[in-house]
């Protein structure tokens, strides 16, 4: 199993707009509008990069420490 | 570099749209379809598939924002992210359509005359008359210019926010984008079985 990166993105799904900018930026293909309500990471995928973060027009992505 | 696709150049819809309402009005009409798109995906899919990939207006942002770099990419403020705001612009946008719905309705019966002009932030009237020659029903022209003055509205705050904060900030408070996610979220049965 290839080795996790120490970092992810977590979204504050209460704030999330649901406009799929981030969806648009990810190069893992790691994050997904859960049925228009929110983006949800796909935690195994993600590597953390922040692109996602950066895009975000409601910046509510935040890259953090995995647990 | 991701894959380019067909619908990455939608941008220029937006375009296409602002500068035919320039030469003709009733090319205003086309904006429906920016109208009813969004809400076919959400009352018929339950998802946000146009906000996703289809808009014109924020791929047209992000890419005046981040490839032509014009955003200064700042976070937008806490109050235009707050639910508050972002539902209360919203009622705010659908009462302003109602009243230009109302006019067009009063040119209809004829209690109004047509007013060749395209009103911008709901209050500063430009004359437009250029844009129109005449020839089609009162009222087909009135909601033309009616609903010209609501896109370019909505365009130039999109526009002015992009260029204030990050690229897409319209796509928070952007009412068809708020309207929705709030039918998604009703059709999802809100957040009993999301995947978190």
């Amino acid at each position: 199993m290839a080795t996790q990166s120490k970092r992810h993105a977590v979204v504050n799904t209460a704030l999330c707009v649901a406009c799929g900018a981030c969806m648009e930026v990810c190069p893992r293909g790691a994050i997904v509008v859960w049925k228009g309500t929110y983006s949800v990471v796909d935690d195994a995928l993600c590597i953390g990069c922040g692109l996602c973060a950066k895009e975000c027009p409601a910046s509510v992505i935040r890259i953090e420490a995995r647990p | 570099m991701k894959k380019s696709h067909w619908y990455n150049y939608l941008w220029i819809w937006s375009v296409v749209y602002f500068t035919m309402g320039f030469f003709h009005i009733l090319f205003a009409w086309l904006g429906l379809i920016s109208f009813f798109l969004p809400l076919v995906f959400a009352v018929g899919f339950g998802n946000k598939g146009f906000c996703n990939r289809y808009c014109d207006r924020g791929q047209l942002l992000r890419a005046l924002g981040n490839q032509k770099g014009f955003s200064r990419r700042k976070d937008v403020p806490d109050w235009m992210r707050s639910k508050a705001f972002r539902y209360g612009f919203l009622a705010f946008f659908m009462a302003m359509f109602m009243n230009m719905l109302y006019m067009t309705y009063r040119v209809y019966v004829g209690t109004e005359e047509i007013q060749e002009t395209v009103t911008l932030f709901w209050s500063i009237p430009v004359p437009w008359g250029f844009a129109y020659a005449g020839g089609a029903e009162p009222w087909v022209a009135q909601f033309a210019f009616g609903f010209y003055s609501m896109m370019l509205t909505s365009a130039i705050l999109g526009i002015l926010t992009m260029l204030l904060y990050k690229p897409r900030s319209w796509c928070v408070y952007c009412p068809m984008g708020t309207m929705t996610q709030l039918i998604c979220k009703m059709k999802a049965g809100e957040k009993e079985d999301a995947p978190l």
